[in-house]
């Protein structure tokens, strides 16, 4: 790497008395007293949180509005902090759930452990857990900090789904293709 | 209702007139604290403060406007001091650390009285200065009382017993001797005009601002114009003398937590904080005064004409009574301490904190010389013009 030289000239005798860089920075901040504020009223104007966001984990349900998460504790087990407790539950039929075996019966995710790594999403295979766009939690006890599974189900809300992994096994599984 | 003020006994007047500017100068020295975060946060592309709003007062029309613009955050601030507890750290001097904030009030609102802030016509035409002690001796008493306001710095900061205060009552000390210099020496050229030879001399600040009245020719023009090296070092030696940024020095937060006010809280640091706006008042109306032509709305537009003109306009002889022309001069004059104050809190969020070797050299090295030769050129000029 060349060496560059910067050429200080020395300062005239206008700029030694400071008093152009002091006009010149007033009509700076002038400026910016006059121009409108940079910053966001927050609880009233929010953010606009890109898709991309890893905020608070939650459950989702298929398009057809069934509930993914088959309680294989996957992410139970992978969840660093063990803010995940599920306790699984078996599927009766008529429940419209006939796709699967199981479904938990009780999904806590406790806020004040999660450390919102996004493992429990990584690991999940039914694609039923997803850290989404909530970005704040707040709450009065340690209780109210604990997500159970109906807040989680109504935070996450339906995502599309292009696999349609169930139908798509069932469907092989009725052809009685190869290896069903 | 002019006559009965002017019947009563000249104590009462003084009475009357006394608790008048206190009650004015408190709440503009306060509001000025709120005007200062609002300003900060304007500049900083912030909304400030304007949240707090009292159930209380959220059916007043317009109470969404005062929220906006913080008055009630103020009041809140205000009733915070008030009312939380007292802090008295357990090795300070009690005494004197209980009496640096009084000391600093005392300074800040005795110089109001000798500082005319509006005026109104006698009935055989002359203009009679509003003020609390139209004193002679003016501008020498203004700055030998306000100097007596580092007395509270210096206090504050030895009493409370404490490395970081000590330091900014000793920064304090320095930098007022230093800046005390040139700003005497800068109003010298304007009272060599004002005192011609042969007339009574005088100090007053009313017979400036007199001088600045003319409607035409060189009496019209303030005295920004003609002497504006005067103008620039008061202004910088004002800055200096009220502590305010850039030369901040006794506070100075970057290198001494809270400066000569660290030790303080609750009803006694908010005390220093009103002191120092209402040194800030009486330093923008004296400039006021001296350069800006007092309570004349424009440099060949004095008072007297403006009043006539309103007379001529609206063919009412009621512009010329006592009480309109002195409430429309307070009214401009106020205006013009407002935009000052207004500058003050403009440079001190533009530029940063000088070091404070800059702020003596500054002091010693460039503003003293200056002045000095301000000084003789003027007197030079001034003696070839007024032989």
């Amino acid at each position: 790497m060349a060496v560059i030289q910067v050429q200080r000239r020395p300062l005239t005798l206008v700029e030694r008395t400071y008093l152009p860089q002091l006009f010149g920075a007033m009509a700076t901040t002038l400026k910016h007293f006059l121009g409108p504020a940079d910053t966001m009223e927050y609880p009233e104007q929010r953010p606009a949180i890109s898709p991309h966001y890893r905020g608070v984990p939650t459950l989702v349900k298929d398009p057809k509005g069934r509930e993914k998460c088959v309680s294989c504790q996957l992410c139970e087990f992978v969840c660093p902090p063990k803010a995940i407790r599920i306790t699984p539950g078996s599927v009766e039929p008529g429940e419209g759930l006939d796709q699967v075996e199981k479904a938990p019966q009780a999904f806590d995710i406790d806020m004040l452990r999660c450390i919102y790594c996004g493992l429990c999403e990584e690991v999940c295979p039914e694609e039923a857990i997803f850290l989404q766009s909530q970005y704040s939690m707040s709450g009065y006890s340690r209780a109210e900090m604990v997500n159970h599974m109906d807040r989680l189900y109504e935070l996450g809300g339906t995502l599309p789904d292009s696999h349609r992994k169930w139908e798509v096994k069932k469907a092989a599984e009725e052809r009685g293709g190869e290896g069903h | 209702m002019a006559d009965f003020f002017f019947g009563l006994p000249a104590i009462v007047q003084g009475l009357i007139k006394g608790i008048a500017v206190i009650v004015v100068i408190f709440p503009i020295a306060a509001a000025c604290s709120m005007a200062e975060r609002k300003v900060c946060a304007w500049i900083q592309c912030r909304p400030g403060p304007n949240r707090a709003l009292p159930p209380m007062f959220a059916w007043m029309p317009g109470s969404g406007i005062l929220q906006r613009f913080g008055v009630f955050q103020l009041a809140a601030d205000g009733l915070k001091f008030l009312f939380k507890e007292e802090p008295l750290p357990d090795r300070v001097n009690r005494l004197y650390y209980i009496l640096a904030p009084v000391v600093a009030m005392i300074p800040a609102f005795t110089t109001v009285t000798v500082v005319p802030f509006g005026a109104y016509f006698g009935p055989d035409g002359g203009v009679i200065p509003l003020a609390l002690a139209n004193v002679d001796v003016g501008i020498l008493a203004v700055f030998a009382v306000a100097s007596l306001g580092i007395y509270s710095l210096i206090l504050a900061g030895w009493a409370s017993n404490s490395k970081y205060p000590f330091l900014g009552g000793i920064r304090a000390s320095a930098q007022l001797i230093s800046y005390e210099l040139s700003m005497t020496l800068s109003v010298l050229p304007v009272f060599l005009w004002v005192n011609e030879p042969g007339s009574a001399g005088s100090l007053s600040l009313a017979r400036v601002v007199a001088f600045q009245s003319g409607a035409s020719g060189w009496g019209g023009v303030w005295f920004l114009f003609t002497m504006p090296v005067s103008a620039f070092i008061f202004a910088v030696a004002l800055f200096a003398e009220t502590n305010r940024q850039p030369f901040d020095m006794p506070e100075s937060e970057a290198d001494l937590v809270g400066g000569f006010h660290t030790e303080y809280g609750a009803f006694k640091w908010s005390l220093f904080f009103v002191a120092e706006y209402a040194n800030m008042i009486v330093g923008s109306a004296v400039f006021v005064l001296l350069f800006l032509g007092g309570w004349n709305p424009l440099p060949w537009l004095p008072l007297a004409r403006l009043l006539g003109w309103m007379q001529h306009l609206t063919g009412s002889a009621l512009w010329l009574h006592p009480l309109a022309a002195g409430l429309i001069s307070i009214a401009i004059f106020t205006a013009k301490i407002l935009l000052a104050i207004f500058v003050f809190m403009w440079i001190r969020w533009t530029v940063p904190r000088f070091r404070y070797d800059q702020v003596m050299k500054l002091g010693w090295q460039k503003l003293l010389p200056l002045s000095i030769a301000n000084l003789i050129a003027y007197a030079i000029a001034i003696a070839v013009l007024q032989k």
